[in-house]
């Protein structure tokens, strides 16, 4: 696996195409032949009431399943199958609905192993734990500060995460996944079950990020409000179809959106 | 009062990243280390009745166990993999010992126990390979078919034991430095400073390895494989990693267990499931994934009942040696059950409450 990375794109071409994509399970169909593509350094949201195959198509793209039918380019390199972490080392990051942090571990130790495909130093030196292996150690300890501080989660840094509360585990599983240096980020509801505070703190990180880093990042989110803010352009999904794509004025007025929100009377 | 950390300001990354980031945590360290390797020899040599049973009953298979212990946790503790097979990684590590010291007699014992502890990662590794399809209870079903078949190798294969008539690896002499290390006439001090020096490197490669990306590998497949995927971290060879350094130690331990513990011989009854068992619950109530822990663990497991034993025997009571042996099972059991109702993390957990009630004494927080 060559270390494909897409500075080569330049900002607002095409950074991922999803083209045709079907997913079944057995006989439940979660997409069918849904198309869209993600410019590259936009905010894109896919919105949907519940089931519309949001998860599933995020799933799909950092190769947790694999499409039945339809092809998916990333950087200009169309992919056949692949495997999560082929995608993380061509730039794919993602956070979680339901958080998945490593609980036992600190949130200086999550946001390091962030680092693990950035780190080279083999066996042996991990075994001294000197010279190389600690300076590398060290280097990557300082990208990780520096998230750190622009996540502002300085004082937990020594805490296990599993005894932080709801806001701040999505917030260092942000920064898990910032610490990757990704293309593309993925985050799967970023603000689910927060309070209104925690969702502004929330909103501002994925705007900086987005300036920050110039990060693409494609997002699900329930609060339209905040999809509507944030995102450069939704694609809307409704029972595994895309019924909308466009800038968020566009869905806004779209009829069918409309219809998938409130429902038609019959 | 003693235990502060008031005042000392790291000002470098590699300052707050060492293992011992506190100042009386190191100089804890440092005395014990001074302790165990110049105090207790001097012990032994000043008292050699009362030294050398020390030295042979307990610090030598403390040691040795620690060191499975150490193993044992650094697949089941860090890497979230259950195993029942460590004793008989062990054995591995004991037999290619002694079929390598046979073969090539020249060649200083303590090379060929490390090299054997690489037989024993090659022969884990194999049976980690299911690791990857299967987890939990039946990981730890899969890793018994090794603990049986192992075992069964170690009986059926004469060319094991060099074809003894006793079916057991009979220890031969061999020297370190012109100084006896094995077999009949090994000093005990002489087999506790090998044994000292190599569980005390091996700790100190095993900390380097747990504080590092490979260490960070391992905690992230135990406490969320999916995540630890999407950061790039692949499963197989990280368990198979983790699968190869652990039986590399189990198989240190058990070389060492036979050669410098037993130092004259052993049968393959040694590293039954009753080992395996012996080593799991020594990491079960010292700590998952927690290095101390081993030790911790290892020294309840083992070292207590022969606490418990001593004293009976001292006290005088008119006990049997029967009554006092089945009391001491007793109150051994007792205590593990105790110490798991206290504190269900282990030892370890305890070891780091008592540190943090110390830090902030006399107050409460």
């Amino acid at each position: 696996m060559t270390h494909h990375r897409s500075d080569d794109i330049a900002p607002g071409d095409i950074l991922l195409a999803v083209e045709n994509v079907s997913l079944a399970f057995g006989g439940v169909k979660a997409i069918t032949e849904v198309s869209f593509d993600i410019r590259k350094g936009e905010i894109r949201a896919i919105i949907g009431p519940n089931g519309a195959g949001k998860t599933s198509m995020l799933n799909v793209i950092n190769g947790f399943y694999n499409p039945n039918e339809g092809r998916i380019t990333f950087a200009g390199r169309t992919r056949p199958r692949m495997k999560p972490y082929e995608a993380a080392s061509q730039g794919i990051a993602r956070t979680f609905q339901n958080v998945a942090l490593f609980k036992g571990m600190s949130t200086l130790d999550n946001i390091m192993a962030g680092r693990t495909l950035k780190m080279r130093r083999n066996f042996f030196w991990q075994a001294l734990r000197h010279g190389p292996a600690l300076d590398e150690e060290i280097e990557h300890r300082k990208f990780c500060e520096e998230i750190i501080d622009f996540l502002e989660i300085e004082h937990i840094r020594k805490t296990p995460v599993g005894k932080l509360p709801y806001g701040l585990q999505k917030r260092v599983e942000l920064g898990r996944a910032l610490a990757m240096e990704p293309t593309l980020l993925l985050l799967d509801e970023p603000m689910a079950g927060m309070n209104l505070e925690e969702k502004e703190d929330m909103s501002r990180f994925v705007i900086d990020v987005n300036n920050h880093y110039g990060t693409t990042i494609a997002l699900i989110e329930h609060d339209i409000g905040v999809v509507m803010d944030l995102s450069d352009r939704i694609v809307v999904l409704e029972y595994g179809r895309k019924i909308a794509d466009g800038t968020p004025a566009e869905v806004k007025s779209d009829q069918k959106v409309i219809d998938a929100y409130l429902g038609v009377a019959h | 009062m003693f235990y502060r950390e008031t005042g000392q300001y790291k000002t470098t990354y590699a300052a707050d990243m060492a293992v011992f980031p506190i100042l009386q945590d190191r100089i804890a360290l440092g005395l014990m280390l001074l302790a165990v390797a110049v105090g207790v020899p001097l012990f032994a040599m000043l008292f050699p009745a009362t030294g050398n049973y020390f030295l042979q009953v307990i610090m030598i298979p403390f040691l040795i166990f620690a060191l499975a212990a150490i193993g044992l946790n650094i697949l089941t503790g860090y890497t979230g993999l259950m195993s029942l097979g460590s004793g008989a990684f062990m054995g591995v590590g004991a037999f290619a010992c002694y079929k390598l010291t046979t073969i090539f007699p020249d060649v200083p014992i303590v090379i060929w126990v490390v090299v054997s502890g690489v037989f024993s990662c090659l022969v884990g590794v194999l049976f980690g390979l299911p690791s990857l399809r299967i987890k939990g209870f039946y990981l730890a079903v899969a890793t018994l078919a090794a603990q049986f078949f192992l075992q069964w190798c170690f009986v059926r294969i004469p060319w094991l034991f060099n074809y003894n008539a006793s079916g057991a690896i009979e220890v031969p002499e061999r020297t370190l430095f012109g100084l006896a290390v094995t077999g009949a006439n090994a000093t005990p001090l002489a087999r506790y400073f090998v044994v000292l020096a190599v569980v005390a490197g091996m700790t100190w490669v095993a900390s380097n390895l747990i504080h590092g990306r490979i260490g960070r590998s391992w905690m992230a497949v135990r406490d969320m494989d999916i995540a630890a995927q999407l950061m790039g971290i692949q499963l197989l060879p990280a368990k198979l990693l983790a699968f190869a350094v652990s039986s590399f130690y189990c198989g240190v331990a058990g070389a060492m267990m036979v050669f410098f513990w037993y130092a004259t011989g052993a049968e393959p009854e040694v590293f039954s499931i009753r080992q395996s068992f012996f080593v799991l619950s020594m990491i079960i109530i010292g700590g998952l994934g927690s290095l101390v822990g081993s030790f911790f663990g290892a020294a309840l497991i083992y070292i207590m009942p022969i606490v418990l034993g001593a004293i009976a025997n001292w006290s005088g009571a008119p006990i049997s040696a029967a009554t006092i042996e089945h009391l001491r099972v007793m109150l051994t059991g007792a205590l593990i059950i105790f110490f798991l109702i206290v504190e269900p993390h282990g030892l370890a957990r305890l070891w780091q409450i008592a540190k943090q009630k110390l830090r902030i004494w006399p107050f409460p927080y």
